[in-house]
Parts: structure tokens; sequence; C-alpha cells
């Protein structure tokens, strides 16, 4: 609890700040622009990086749950049994719990699904197509097993397809996908913590003289990280708030969402997603803050 | 003029009498056996495999003025880094204000710096800040930078001769001007002890004689001095305004001076 009120003040004391304290270090320009645009770069990256995480995210759960939740039967056999077959399988459906509706797909229906690989003349009443069943599951499914069980004593010509084989592999590579997009995020998260303890060790070694002179004053060594801690953690947030800012505006002006488009259209924030990526210049902040920390507690023993 | 900076000098001297009564208690109550400010007990210091001086010993008693002389490279810079904590002795103990600075981590040798006054020969400022921000360096570090702390700050410039540079940056200054705004910043915190490095090494006589009379006169309200010099025409001025104690550094050995001086 009073490791907890020491945090809390410490976070209090850096943003409010010692106007006083902030005068003893000196402006430096070039570690004060490389770290802004450093964190305002790596700020605009990881909107992107949210991005592809969130719709990867959507995509892997869209995957999941619509596949999830149908099935496809098919029937093979002559065209005079195919009707029988396939009324005494709507039967079997009808009768199986977990299924919440099942209807065979009509011909014009088989036709526009074979369309983009046949083209639109395709004479469906010359070809060996399977009649096709299509099973919507309750919340709750089917068991599969049972039902191909059933098919096969009963409608020898009944294939059930669950649609596992394909769906497996696509649901993963989605979740990789958003995995990738998280790695992403703690990859830059890692390159702008190096980049700003770069930053500030050449901050600090480049005051030497300055701290020398604070400490023959009898400065401790808090309030001279403090000093510098302060100044590179407000320079990652007003960094990271600048590349968060154009990084939404990018990813606004990404065409949206459509059907045609499938997955790179989709590639945006929805709702209350938008929120999210405001929390990237706080983020950056506490890892400006950690990095300064920890450079200036290793220069600062290393100038005893 | 004489007058004026005669006034301000009371001023400043009146009122660090008052603040150094105000805080007797305090800052007295944890000096060494024998009431010792800085005590050195058997110290030696080597650099690079070579001894610079060993088996120092030396007890300076609050009040006391002591002068430390000896050749150029005989150690007095890093006797007086020693006397405030900034180097640890190789052998020997260092007690300051009765704590064995081997004991004392980074952060307790700054508050220890904060009742020892010192002044560097190659005097250092914060370039960026002007004089009064640097004179008042002490202050702003140690959180006392009150508007009534600071108040001292105008009276302190004028004891130093400095009212008029108050806003100036220090490369503006002269050698002179520079040794005084570091006494005026070494003693902004009303230190017990003030240790000073060479004070008047940059600098031409008159500014030399100016420097000790200000040195003197914060002997004479009981503040400890110790000066590092190899001007023996200092030392001599001094030793007629004031009781003194000569210090040698000689063939890697501390001696009492005096007799040739």
């Amino acid at each position: 609890m009073t490791r907890l009120r020491a945090i809390l003040a410490e976070g209090v004391a850096l943003v409010i700040g010692d106007p006083q304290a902030d005068r003893l270090v000196p402006p430096t320009g070039f570690t004060a622009r490389l770290t802004t645009f450093a964190a305002g770069a790596m700020a605009f990256l990881a909107v992107f990086a949210l991005a592809l995480s969130l719709a990867s995210g959507r995509l892997a759960a869209r995957w999941s749950e619509e596949l999830a939740r149908s099935s496809t039967i098919r029937i093979s056999a002559p065209a005079e049994e195919r009707a029988a077959q396939t009324e005494a399988v709507l039967r079997i459906l009808q009768a199986t719990p977990g299924v919440a509706q099942a209807r065979a797909i009509p011909a014009e229906e088989a036709a526009a699904l074979l369309e983009p690989w046949f083209g639109p003349n395709l004479p469906l009443d010359t070809l060996p197509v399977p009649q096709l069943i299509e099973v919507v599951e309750e919340s709750t499914g089917f068991d599969p097993q049972g039902l191909r069980l059933r098919l096969t004593a009963e409608v020898p010509g009944a294939v059930l397809d669950d649609h596992t084989r394909w769906r497996a592999p696509l649901v993963q590579a989605a979740s990789r996908l958003r995995i990738l997009g998280l790695l992403s995020i703690l990859l830059i998260g890692a390159t702008t913590a190096a980049m700003i303890t770069l930053a500030a060790q050449a901050a600090l070694a480049a005051n030497a003289q300055v701290i020398a002179v604070l400490r023959l004053v009898g400065a401790q060594d808090g309030y001279i990280a403090q000093a510098f801690v302060r100044r590179f953690t407000l320079r990652a947030l007003s960094g990271a708030g600048i590349g968060v800012a154009f990084g939404l505006v990018a990813v606004w002006l990404l065409p949206s969402a459509q059907e045609a488009g499938g997955f790179l259209t989709g590639l945006g924030y929805r709702g209350w997603h938008w929120v999210l990526p405001l929390v990237i210049p706080v983020l950056g902040a506490g890892v400006a803050f950690v990095a300064t920390s920890a450079a200036a507690r290793r220069v600062l023993r290393e100038l005893t | 003029m004489v007058e004026k900076c005669k006034a301000a000098c009371a001023a400043w001297l009146s009122l660090h009498v008052v603040c150094e009564e105000g805080k007797k208690g305090q800052t007295c109550g944890r000096r060494g056996q024998g009431g010792c400010v800085i005590e050195l007990d058997r110290v030696a210091m080597s650099y690079g495999g070579g001894e610079l001086f060993g088996d120092i010993s030396l007890k300076v008693q609050p009040g006391s003025f002591h002068f430390l002389t000896g050749p150029s490279g005989a150690g007095k810079t890093t006797f007086l880094k020693l006397c405030y904590g900034a180097l640890r002795p190789t052998a020997g103990q260092v007690r300051l204000f009765g704590q064995d600075v081997r004991g004392l981590g980074r952060d307790d040798v700054a508050l220890m710096r904060r009742r020892i006054g010192v002044v560097h020969q190659d005097v250092q400022f914060l370039d960026h800040l002007s004089v009064a921000d640097n004179v008042a360096l002490p202050l702003t570090v140690s959180g006392r930078d009150s508007a009534d702390q600071l108040a001292n700050l105008d009276e302190l410039l004028a004891w130093v001769g400095l009212r008029a540079r108050a806003d100036a940056r220090p490369a503006e200054l002269s050698g002179g001007e520079r040794q005084r705004a570091a006494l005026a910043r070494a003693v902004i915190m009303q230190p017990e002890v003030v240790l000073a490095d060479e004070p008047t090494g940059n600098i031409d006589w008159e500014m030399s004689q100016r420097l000790l009379q200000l040195l003197v006169e914060l002997n004479r309200m009981g503040t400890t001095i110790l000066v590092a010099t190899h001007d023996l025409n200092l030392i001599r001025a001094a030793k007629s305004q004031v009781q003194t104690r000569v210090l040698r550094i000689s063939n890697r050995r501390l001696q009492l001076a005096g007799a040739d001086l």
C-alpha cells in the first residue's frame, strides 16, 4: 500500500512537474527531436498493427462462428434416386437434435455457386453435380458422428461435411495473424524503448557537467533523474499523440469494409475499437518513463 | 560604493547569524567525537597503483580556518575531494560530521554536501542559467527555494559584490566574479564547512584579497574553512587577520607548516 502510494505520488509529481527542476537541464534539440520523432513514427505504426490485430480477430471469430454453425450434406446418387434420398436425408435432419434448419439447395443456386469457375452457361443437367443440403445448427450444435452413422445406414449416397477440414486452417491462419499484430505492437514498444534509451543516454552523457554541478550542490540522484525522465516522458507522450492522430486519419481514409474486398477492406476500427488507439500515447509515455528511468539510474551510477 | 558594500555585508551577516542560531541544535548535533566536522584517520589514496599520499590523520574542529598547501600534484584537490565525499580513500577512514563515508550511499553524500560548501578552481556553473539562478542552485535542488529563502539571495549577491550581475550569464563574468559567485553558491545553504580549492588561482591579487576577506568574514561567523592553495602570500595575508592552521602535503605525508610562513 505504501509502495503504491509512493508510485502514485511519483506519477503525480511527474505530471505536475517542478518548473525549477525542469530548468536545470539545458534544452537539447537533437535528442528532443529524435525522441519525439521516434515516438511519433512508432505510434503511427502501432495504430496499423492494432488495426491488423483487431481485424484478424474479427475475421477469426466470424469464420469460426459462422462456419461452425453450418454444414453441408452431399448426395451422390443416380438421378432417379436423388429425390428420394434427398427426402430421406431431410427427414433424418428434422429428427436430429441440434439442427435448426435444413434445406435442399435448388439447381439454380448450385449453378450460381459454380458460375465463378465454369461460367454462366453451365449445362448443369449434363454434369453429375451432386445434390447439396445446407444444414444450419442450433447454438448447441449436433452430434456429427451420430449423424454420419445414421446417414451411412439409411442413405448410403449422402456424405456429411461439417467444414472442419478447411475451417480449422482458416481460423488458425486468422488467429496467427492476430498474434502477429500483437507481436508487432510488442516489437514497436521494444523498439521505442531502445530508441528512447539511446536518446536518454546521449542526453545524460552530454550533460555530464550539469550532473556534476548538481551533485556538487547536493542534488540527489532521484532529483537529477526526474528532470531527465519527465522531459523524455512528455516528449514521448506528445510524439506518440501526434503519431496516433496521423495513424487514425490514415486508417479512417482506408476503403470501408466490403464483401468483395474481403479482409483488406476490413482493416480498420469498428465501434468502440476507435478508442483503443488513444491508449497508445499513454503506453508510449509509460515505455519512455521506464526506459529513461533505467538509463538515468545506469548513467548516474557510472558517473560517480 | 565601499559603504554600500559594507551595508550589504552587514545585512547578510545578520541574516546568517540569525539563521545559524535558529538551526544550531539541528546542525551541530551529529558532529564526531570531540566535535570534529571532518576527521581523517590513517587515510591513504592511490591512483593507478601509485600512492598519492598515505597515513594521513587530521581532525578539523568547528570554526577553525585551515590552509592546505603543497606542490602541484601533491594531492591537494584529492584531499579536498575526500573531505566532501566525492572520493573514497583506498585505506583508512574519513568521517564527515561523525559519519564514516564508507557507510554512505550517493544520496547520503548528496545530503552531506548541503552542509559543506565547495568552491573549485575551475568553477562549474550551469551556463544556461543566470548568475542568480546558479547561486540559488543549492536551494533549488534541496527544495528550499521558497520566497523567504530566495529573499536572502539579493543580500548574498550584494555581499559578494555581484548584485548588478545577477541576471548575467556565467560566461559573461570575469574570473574574479566567477569565484565570488561560486563562493556565494557555496554559502547560500549556510553550511558548517566551506572547502575552497585554489580559489584565487585564476584571479589578480586585489581580487584574491577581496575573496579572502569574504572567507575570513565567514570564519568569524563560525563557519569552518579549509582552503587548498599554493599561494603563500594569500596564507600570510590570512594569518594577519585570523587564526589559521597551515598544513602541507609533502612526500606523501601531511605535515603541520607555519614557522616558515
